[in-house]
Formats: structure tokens, sequence, C-alpha cells
């Protein structure tokens, strides 16, 4: 199909696909660039400079934002693991469970989180902990962070189960296994690049959600998010530039890291 | 986001099936009392009376939602008269999310397109490409955008530099900002499910109707954008949705004037305005639109299905 009469090519498409890696990239790119900027301004270009990452280190703001990250680091570490968990098992019934009443209601209830628009789920959850009687404060955030990383923790797990036979666990259980060690002997190890997969994807939406965490934090208590909004508001600063670039990176690697993890094929 | 997984596929076994109970019970549990309870909740608390400096009193009260729709004078006792201020701001983030649509949809279909049509084994890059700027925090996002747009910032820099305009473009604080960052946002969202639908798309009708003489715009109007319409239904609420209720872009890029419906229901929790049960009737107001947008598309989706086999 290739030469001057294909069929499937529109002049014109190319550009506009590498207009939309631009637009893409460009704000990442520009403010990974000025992270590096030696000037006090923002403006200005004087140079490279690592001045902005130390000040996020050691300057007069460090202490809050070290304390942020290692709130944010917890919380995505908790409510990864705790979500992931959840979403195996009910991977497990729902692909390997045959067909039931209420398949389909457990699915809408597993989805629900990525169906309500975010500002809506965080009005709920604040309403909710108000309603009886929670104190706000760092559990709060992780009880709603499990809630709506669970379905970001589902997909991968159960696209990953479904390209699985299930002939593997029963020929383990022909072979006298019993369903539990079919499980954690067969199905787990196979399963276990979704697994991977689901959870990193978990945590990097833990570790940037801003909205819900804003509504459902305590007084006093920040996430990074929530710690960079703050500064935000009172104007862009270059070392908010260099806390965002190292945000992005540890982003970028994770879900590197979980599609290579995803895309490796363990079952030939 | 898989808006074509509805189904929760259908390639299932039944090794399970005795304990499929108590697999699903950690999710069912976890999700009914952390999601499912706090909407029922914020439902419930939409019809009780405010509390000044944030909360409720427990009295049932429709003063929420009449506050929303009608306007009854400083003292509450004129006649009441259509109420437009909340109206206009949901109308407003209907068309900003609109706009924001249109353009994803501009970019994101010849892009998906183009992907698709790619060799099956380099697609899987393109859209791993087109999928991290989604990974990344909206917070920064949003922030880099902002700092892209400025008056003195690298866009306007570069325009000038290449001598297209003499003063820089006033971006920032206006409709055109926020929907650019809404835009900008969501737009692997509108080029996810349109490849989806491309890649599937059997290219030997393009093929018959090259035969018989259709020029290749008319092929792609006529011949391919109907079959791949469910994608792009699915790509345009992907990015809709989640536009319409955004807080960030509205906040960070539109300034005081292009209030959206996000910043107003943020206002009577985290602000100045204090009023829960308003903020409750708004968040149902939006989330019943949203629901009705999902119903309408799901059984039209159910309709192509049956319809396209």
């Amino acid at each position: 199909m290739k030469g001057p009469f294909d069929l499937r090519s529109y002049t014109g498409f190319r550009a506009i696909t590498v207009l939309c890696l631009i637009v893409l990239y460009a704000p990442l790119i520009v403010v990974t660039v000025y992270s590096f900027n030696a000037s006090q301004s923002l403006t200005n270009w004087e140079g490279l400079s690592l001045r902005w990452y130390a000040d996020v280190f050691t300057g007069p703001e460090s202490g809050k934002f070290k304390i942020a990250a290692r709130n944010s680091f917890v919380i995505a570490l908790i409510a990864a693991s705790v979500a992931t968990a959840i979403a195996t098992l009910a991977a497990t019934g729902m692909v390997r469970g045959g067909r039931f009443r209420g398949r389909a209601l457990s699915f809408g209830l597993i989805s629900l989180p990525i169906m309500v628009p975010e500002i809506v789920l965080a009005v709920a959850t604040l309403i909710f902990f108000n309603a009886i009687g929670f104190d706000r404060g760092l559990l709060t955030i992780l009880l709603a962070h499990i809630a709506f990383c669970i379905p970001f923790a589902y997909l991968p797990i159960s696209a990953r189960m479904q390209g699985i036979e299930d002939s593997y666990e029963q020929a383990a259980m022909d072979l006298y296994a019993t369903r539990r060690q079919a499980f954690t002997r067969i199905l787990l190890p196979l399963m276990m690049p979704g697994i991977i997969s689901g959870f990193l994807l978990a945590f990097i939406v833990s570790l940037d959600d801003f909205i819900i965490t804003n509504f459902v934090k305590g007084a006093g208590v920040e996430t990074l998010p929530t710690a960079i909004f703050g500064s935000v508001k009172q104007g862009i600063k270059p070392n908010i530039m260099a806390i965002s670039t190292l945000l992005l990176a540890v982003s970028v690697v994770m879900v590197t890291l979980s599609y290579l993890v995803g895309k490796s094929d363990n079952t030939k | 986001m898989a808006a074509g997984a509805a189904s929760g596929g259908s390639a299932t076994t039944d090794t399970y099936k005795d304990t499929r109970t108590w697999l699903l019970m950690p999710a069912w549990v976890t999700l009914s009392i952390l999601v499912l309870a706090p909407v029922l909740m914020m439902l419930v608390y939409s019809f009780l009376t405010k509390e000044f400096r944030g909360g409720v009193i427990w009295d049932f009260s429709l003063d929420a939602y009449d506050q929303f729709f009608f306007d009854r004078g400083l003292f509450g006792d004129d006649p009441p008269r259509i109420e437009w201020t909340y109206v206009t701001i949901f109308w407003r983030s209907i068309w900003q999310a609109g706009v924001a649509t249109l353009f994803s949809l501009l970019i994101g279909f010849p892009t998906a397109y183009f992907i698709a049509t790619r060799p099956a084994n380099l697609r899987p890059v393109w859209v791993f490409l087109i999928t991290i700027p989604y990974w990344v925090n909206l917070l920064i996002r949003t922030v880099s955008m902002k700092f892209l747009l400025r008056d003195q910032g690298p866009l306007n820099d570069a325009l000038i530099g290449i001598g297209l305009i003499d003063s820089p473009l006033h971006i920032v604080n206006t409709n055109l900002a926020v929907q650019l960052g809404l835009f900008y946002s969501y737009l692997p969202f509108m080029v996810l499910p349109i490849y989806a639908a491309v890649e599937r798309y059997n290219f030997a009708l393009s093929e018959a109707a090259a035969d018989l003489y259709a020029s290749k715009w008319v092929t792609l109007r006529r011949v391919l954008l109907p079959s791949v319409r469910p994608g792009v239904v699915a790509g345009c609420i992907l990015v809709f949705v989640p536009s319409m209720g955004s807080f960030l872009a509205p906040d960070l890029l539109g300034g005081a004037r292009n209030f959206m419906i996000g910043s107003l229901i943020e206002e009577q929790f985290k602000g100045n305005a204090g009023n829960w049960p308003f903020g409750a009737a708004a968040s149902m107001i939006l989330l019943s639109l949203v629901l009705i947008i999902l119903m309408l598309s799901a059984r039209q989706q159910a309709r192509a299905d049956k319809g396209g086999g």
C-alpha cells in the first residue's frame, strides 16, 4: 500500500502529530530548562546553575518541602499497596469468577472513582468525614487516596489476567494443587507484571493528586502538590521550577517502568 | 478511563467461582464506604441548612437549590426572579469545556489516525509518548502552561524573536488561556480511544470506496468517520467531562473573571463563601449533568454495538 497512491496517508496528518507532541512536551521541557537557570528572575536567562535545586534542599522553604515530600511518599506507598492488593483480589473475582448477577454493578462500583468528577469526589469525601466526625489529617488523606487508586490499579491488572489462559491453573489443580496453591504459585507470578504496573500507576496518581488532598487534608498538613500550590499562589518562583522538575522526573521514571514491566511477557 | 471496557471484558473463566464473594468483598466494602456513602451523604447535605462558618445545621431545607436558581433580593422577601449568576457560571464551564474538546479533536484525530497507521511494532511506542505527559502532575502541567504563556514567557519571546508579532500577546487571564490549559490537560484522552477505534478499522472498506472513485477526503468523511465514531465520541466525553469540573486551569490560568463550576464549588468549602449545602447542591448538579452525558453515550454505544456487530 505504500507509494504515491497510498490510501491510508493524509497530507498534513504527520505535521499535526508532530505539533501534538510539541504541544504535549513543550511546557514540560520549558520548565525543566528554566529550573537550571542561574537567574533570580524567571524572565532572564543567565546560564546553567543548580542553585535552585540546592535551594529546594537547603533553602528557607526546604523544611516545609521535606515534610511535604515525606507525607506524599508515605501516603502514596501505603495507598498504592493497599489499593493494589484490593484490586488484585477483585480482578481475580471478576475475571476468574464466572458469570454472576451484579458483575456489571461491581465493575461500575470499581470504576466509580474515575467516573465521578474529581471535584465532586473531593466534596463528597470532605462531607463524609465531617458527618461521621472524623478529624481531618494524614489518615483522611490516606483513606481517600486508597479509594481513588483502586480503579487505576484494577485496570492493568484485570487486562493482564484476561490475557492469561486458565489452563496453567487447571493443570496445577489436576496435579493436586489446592486452589489456594494454584493462585499463589501459578496465577500470582504470571500476574506480576500487571500487578507491578498497576501499583506504579496507583503510586503516581496518589503522589500527584491535588484536588482531593486539598479538600480532605487538615489545617497545616501538606503533601507536595498542596505545598507547591500554596507557593504558586504567591507567584511562580525558580525553586518551584526545580521541585516541579524533580516530581516530573519521578512520574516519568515510574510510568516508563510501568510500561516496560507491563510489556514484558512471562507466560511463554 | 477505558470507556470501551464498560463491560469489564468478556473473557472470563470460573476457577474461583466459590470464593468470588470473598475476593470481591474488600473492593465492595472500601468503595461503598469511601465513595458511594460520601456521594449519598453529599446529596443529604445539599438539603440541609447552612452553618455560617462552614458545616451544616441538621434542618431540612431547599435553600441551596433555591439560591442556585432564584434571586429573592437582599432580604429574601422580593418576588423570586431567575438568578443568572450561577447558571452563567455553569454555561461558561460547558462552553470552555466544549471549546477545549473541539481543539483536542482537531489535533487529536489526525494524531490518532497517524499513529494507528504506523507499523504495528511502533504503535505502542507512539501511544506511550502520547500518554507520558498525562501522568505528570496536573498542577505542574498547569503551572508550566502558565509559565509558557506569560507576557514575558518563552512563547511570546519566541514569537517576537522570529518577528511574527511586535508586542507580547496577553493570553494569561483570558478565556483562551483556560481553553488552552484544558486542551493541554486532557489531550491524551482524545487520542487514545480514537487510536483504538482506527486500529480496529478494516481498511478494505477504504479501498472499496477508492475503487468506486471516492476521493481520499470523501472516503475519510463518509466511510472511515462513521466506522470510528464510537471512538470519537468516547474521546470527546473523556475530554469534556473532566474539563467541565476542572479547578486548576481556571484558577491558575483564568484569573477572577473566568470563574468555572470547580472554582464555585471550591469556594464554598475552602474559600470565604463557606456555604456547604450550596457547594453540595452545585456538586450534585454537576454530577447529574455528567451522569446524563455518560448514560446517553452508553446508550449510543450500545446501539452502535448492535448495529455494527
